[in-house]
Parts: structure tokens; sequence; C-alpha cells
């Protein structure tokens, strides 16, 4: 009797948005292997067109739950970037203590939440309360500082409201700055438990390997890059400037999604926490890499699902690196700053880390400072193809497995890139010049 | 009495209300003591029958507009979660345009490719009958979790009437307007505890308008603070575009 496999997983559970998994195979011969993104597309490129730089913020917001603080940093630099204006060193410092709230609010939500059911072999979170309770009570915890951090900076945990073109509508207070960092000291001895948990799962991970091309921030002269810097790539030696992204990102459309796929110098790339690991390892302040050597991690990772291990230190790098800026925050006293930012023309670019990767936005500004056009290419559109890739690659090697083995090593391998699919149907073709 | 059962559903949205409820942390616990979660993507794998089905998301899409027939016949229940469900939020924006430039704007070329379809943006309420509704961008998760546990317990729940600015009052918060801002704050549904004006932003009307807006009272702010209609049109855009379909 001949042995066919076939897989249709239709919207793939504990992933932000809608993806879908194809495998067909008889035999051992793959016909076959499919990774769809059927995510309806909002059209947010579109939808600024005319709108005040005043607002544009609080619509491309939108776009994402998860990576709110991301969207709103990546748009505000680029609005700022278009009009030419400078923020202060107290805004920069605010800004990046925001946008590290939300990586760890993101990495804690997908490692604990999304993925270590997978690992501890639960269908969700949900049974793991009664199996594991010590660990999702860690989790719990965690998120809840996270979740606070944020909302102490942005004025709520989702959809930053504090955060306007030229810096802040309101700062933290000091009173407030000084819980906070009270909340990321008792975080630290949590974070460890929590690696120590991944550490003794990290087994139930699979083995495979595909090498590729990463890209992610690099910053010659500032922190491990989630906020400044340029564009590198494990492919590349060189740096590109954040301006040029359009050189590095050739997104083209795919008939097996509504959302764009992207390559540089292979037939796909990958972004995400992995990325910046491999490229920013060097950065990684002392507990953060002591956590990395835990794992025994290294940079030059081709293994896709250790992307999760890879969140994990980074929500070590994030805290240990909060401390610091909190301290000098609190050294220098916070400032009372007015906003004070006059409309211009121009056309500019914001790049910031979202969580699961590299993420782009430009806008061209009228006089008036109204949005001309805009475009947005997110982590997960990047990330698309490097899927596709790596599945091709995989399928082969575990067809003669059990077909519900293999949709669970497929989800999985979509679950560790974290993929973020409401984000990543958007997108523009429009030539700049 | 069994506990009812629960379903998530998203459509074309951010996710971000969902992850609200996720934020619940330990509450989701005690919800889940009353009510059980029987299906809900984002979080769980688990598939079944379920009373009461919260739909997060607009409607766009003619396969979409299937779905949530379908969902609204299974269902006792169904409630509107957030502002792309309850009012079409942010997705509305879109309906300003004409669709297939929206189209050619975002996919050029490829915009006839069959499975990039799209039609306007339509609240859930435009497609089927919603019973309750949790507005707001994000959701405020205290009023979740109120108005499950009201259903829970076979009550029927009650949303505020008033506008964002009595909750503003209550906040002690300067009047945005003073800051020369256009603030929706005097039309809007309050039950977010004024969360934007707090943050020193104006209100950006995510919640709906209240069910009798003081028109007047608005008109004669505006005219206080030398700003007009138009300027509060623009505003009202984000959260409330048009509320029809343009063309379908």
């Amino acid at each position: 009797m001949s042995k066919v496999i076939d897989i249709n997983v239709h919207h793939v559970t504990r992933v932000e948005g809608h993806g879908n998994i194809a495998v067909k195979a008889s035999d051992g011969t793959i016909e076959k292997v499919e990774w769809q993104v059927p995510e309806a597309p909002r059209f947010f490129e579109a939808m600024v067109r005319g709108r005040s730089f005043e607002d544009i913020q609080s619509i491309v917001s939108r776009i994402c739950g998860i990576c709110s603080v991301s969207h709103s940093l990546a748009a505000i630099k680029a609005i700022e970037d278009a009009m030419n204006v400078q923020v202060s060193e107290q805004s920069d410092k605010v800004r990046l203590l925001m946008h590290y709230s939300e990586q760890m609010q993101s990495h804690i939500l997908h490692v604990g939440y999304l993925v270590a059911p997978d690992l501890l072999g639960q269908k969700s979170v949900v049974p793991l309360v009664a199996s594991h309770p010590d660990v999702v009570k860690n989790i719990i915890a965690l998120h809840r500082i996270a979740n606070q951090w944020t909302e102490d900076i942005a004025g709520r945990i989702t959809h930053p409201i504090t955060i306007k073109p030229g810096g802040f509508s309101k700062f933290p207070s000091e009173n407030k700055l000084r819980e906070l960092k009270a909340e990321l000291e008792g975080a630290v001895p949590r974070l460890k438990s929590l690696a120590e948990v991944v550490l003794s799962l990290a087994d139930k991970l699979p083995g495979f390997i595909r090498e590729t091309e990463y890209i992610s921030l690099v910053d010659s002269v500032g922190p491990y890059a989630f906020y400044h810097g340029n564009i590198g790539s494990t492919d590349f030696k060189d740096v590109i400037p954040v301006q040029k992204f359009e050189d590095v990102v050739n997104e083209y459309v795919s008939s097996q999604s509504t959302a764009k796929w992207a390559k540089w110098h292979r037939e796909s790339y990958a972004v995400g926490a992995l990325a910046r690991f491999n490229l920013n390892y060097d950065k990684l302040l002392p507990l953060a890499k002591s956590v990395a050597d835990s794992f025994g991690l290294k940079p030059g990772i081709f293994n896709p699902y250790l992307n999760n291990v890879a969140q994990v230190i980074e929500c070590v790098q994030v805290v240990e690196h909060s401390l610091q800026l909190i301290d000098e925050l609190l050294t220098s006293g916070i400032k009372p700053e007015k906003l004070n930012v006059e409309p211009r023309e121009g056309n500019g670019v914001g790049c910031v880390e979202a969580p699961r990767g590299i993420l782009f936005h430009r806008y061209e500004l009228d006089k008036k400072g109204n949005c001309v056009k805009a475009n947005m290419v997110i982590p997960t559109n990047q990330n698309h193809a490097n899927i596709q890739k790596d599945f091709e690659s995989l399928v082969p090697q575990i067809i003669d497995r059990d077909p519900k083995e293999i949709e669970l090593l497929l989800e999985m391998l979509v679950r560790s890139y974290d993929p973020c699919i409401s984000c990543s149907t958007h997108y523009l073709d429009v030539k700049f010049v | 009495m069994s506990k009812p059962k629960v379903a998530i559903f998203d459509f074309a949205c951010c996710e971000g209300c969902q992850l609200q409820i996720v934020n619940m942390e330990e509450e989701i616990l005690d919800l889940i003591s009353i009510v059980e979660p029987v299906e809900w993507r984002e979080a769980m794998s688990e598939k079944g029958e379920y009373d009461i089905a919260i739909i997060e998301g607009s409607i766009t899409r003619m396969e979409d507009e299937e779905r949530i027939k379908e969902i609204r016949n299974n269902a006792k229940i169904l409630i509107a979660l957030g502002a792309c469900a309850v009012i079409g939020g942010v997705n509305k924006i879109k309906n300003n345009f004409d669709l297939d430039d929206v189209k050619k704007c975002v996919y050029g070329e490829s915009a006839n490719m069959p499975h990039l379809d799209t039609y306007m943006t339509k609240a859930v309420g435009e497609v089927v009958k919603v019973d309750f509704v949790v507005p707001g961008c994000p959701i405020n998760i205290k009023e979740f979790a109120y108005i499950i546990r009201c259903l829970a317990l076979g009550k029927t729940p009650e949303i505020p009437t008033h506008s964002v600015c009595v909750e503003c009052k209550l906040k002690e918060n300067v009047c945005r307007f003073e800051y020369n801002e256009i603030c929706l704050g005097p039309i809007t549904r309050a039950g977010c505890g004024a969360v934007c004006p707090t943050g020193e932003s104006w209100c950006y009307g995510c919640r709906g308008f209240v069910d009798n807006p003081n028109v007047n009272a608005a008109k004669d702010i505006m005219e206080q603070y030398g700003k007009t209609i138009e300027d509060l049109k623009e505003r009202m855009l984000l959260f409330n575009s048009k509320q029809e379909p343009t063309n379908v």
C-alpha cells in the first residue's frame, strides 16, 4: 500500500495572524510543500495618505497589537527624519526604554505562552497551569513586569499614547523610574529561572540546520542594536544606511501569499532575535552573555528553532541595559520638554528592530506635514521566503515520520520565527527617487 | 449550570484586543472558572463547539462575510470586540478612497491577483446581528471582564453612555483644547478612563460616539477655541470614517 501524506494546517494556531501549511507526498516523493499567508490585507500605506504627521503614529501603531511600540517608533523616527527634527538625549533614552519594554513583552509572550506548550507537550498554556504551575507563574510575573513597564512609559500597554514627533507628550516621573528599576531588578532572577527551564528543554528543539543570510541593525558605536544603527548582514562585510533599505529588501509578490516576500544575497533571508544575536553578539552585556554561554550559543547559528533561545538571551540584555539607562536618567533628573515641531516638506526613513526583526517605515510629507506616500516593510514579510526555504529543506529530512509529527515540527518551525502575520500584509510598490 | 463555552475569532485587525485578554494574566484563570474557552487560535490549538462567540476585527472580504455568518449561526451570543469589530476602526479609513486606487497603491502591478481581493470595510454589526459590544482601541480589559462576568451570570451588561470628558474631569486633567488641540472627548463614549488625555494627548474617539452626543455643546467648544467642524471631522476620520461602506 502506498503511503500518502496530505497535511493541511488551516490557520496555524499560537501565532499572531493567519498562516497555512500544506504538504503533499506519496511514497516518499514530495509533491507540494507550502507556507501560505491568506491574511486579510488592510492597506495601511494607502490609508495614511493625506493624514497629518501628528496622526500617522496613531494609525500605523494599529498595524500590529504585539509590536505597536516598534511601529510607533519607526513612524516617529521617519517623520523626524523627513522634517529634520532632532530629539533630546533624554527623549532618546526614554524611547529606548519604551522599545526595550516591548522586546521583553513580546519575547516572554512568545516563548512563554506560544512556544512553551510545544516543549512541554501540551496544546496551549491552559493545561500548563495544572501541569507546570511554577513555570507558568514565573512567565506570568515576567509578562506583567514587561506590560507595566510599557504602560509606565507609553501611557498604556498597547498602542502608545505619549510618543510624539519631537519627543514625548509626557515623561515618566522620577518616582515611576525608581519603581520600574526595582521591578526590573526583580525580573533578573526570574529571567535566570526561565532560562534554566528553556535550557532543560533545549533538547526538545529540533537539530535542523540550514545556512541562510541573517539581517539586522548593527551599531558600531552603540549598544546591541535595537533602535539606532545601520543594516548589517551575515553575508556582507559592510553596512548599508537605513535610508537605502529598498536595496536590501527587494520585495516581490508570491502567489502563495497576500504578503510580499523579500530576498537580498540569496533566495531568502531571515530577521529577528537570532539575526540580531548572530550580528550583535559582541555587544551583549555580561549577564546576557553568561546566559548565552549557558546554552553554548556563539554567533553563526543556522538552526531557526534556536530563535526562541535568542529571545530569552535578549530579554536579559534589555533588562540589563535598561537598569543602566534608568540610572543615567535618574542621575541627570527628568527635565520637562516642550514639543515644538514645525511641519515641513520631506522624505524620511525610520528603522528599528521590532521583536521579530528589522522594520522599515518611509514617509513622504508635503509642506503642511501631510503624508503623500508611505512604505512599510515588516519583519515577517522578510521571513516568509525563508520559512518556505526551511520547509523545502526540512520536509525531505522528516518525510518518513508520522504525519502528525511532521505537522508538529512544521508548526513549531513557523512559531519559532514568531510570525506577526497581520503586520506583514502591507507594502507598497512605489519607487522613491 | 454548565459553564458557557466561549470561542474567540479574529478578522482584519492588529489582534491587540486579544492581546489585552492575554494581558489579564491570572485574572484569565478567574474567568476560566466561570466560562470555558473552547477555541482561540492566537493562544490555543484546541477547537470545539461554543455558546458565546467573541469577534475581533473588521469584515473586509466576501469569504470573511461567509465565515462570520456561519459563526453567528453557531453562537447563542455574539460579542464584537474592539474598535475594528464595533465601528470598523482604522480599517474604515480605507473607505474614504476609491477601492481600486487603494489596491493599486499597495500591490501595484499585482493588484488584480485574485488572492489579494478586498472590499470596503464593514463593522461586524453591518453583516450580522451583534448582541454586545466591547468598544475601544484597544479594549479596556476591566470592561471586557465585566461583560463576560455578566453574561456568565445571565445578566445584561451595560457600558457607559456618557462622554470621555466626564472621566477626564475625574482624573483632574487639564482640557486638551487649552493646549490648542482638537480632542474628541466631548462626543466619545467613556469607559477608557480618559487614558489618552491622561497621557497628555487628545482623544481620537476610538470607542465610538455616545448614543446622544450633545452636538451643540461640541460646536460651542469648537467655536470657543477657534476650531472648525472641518478640523473635528479630520480627526474623526481615524476611528470613525464613513459608517456605511461606499461601494461593495
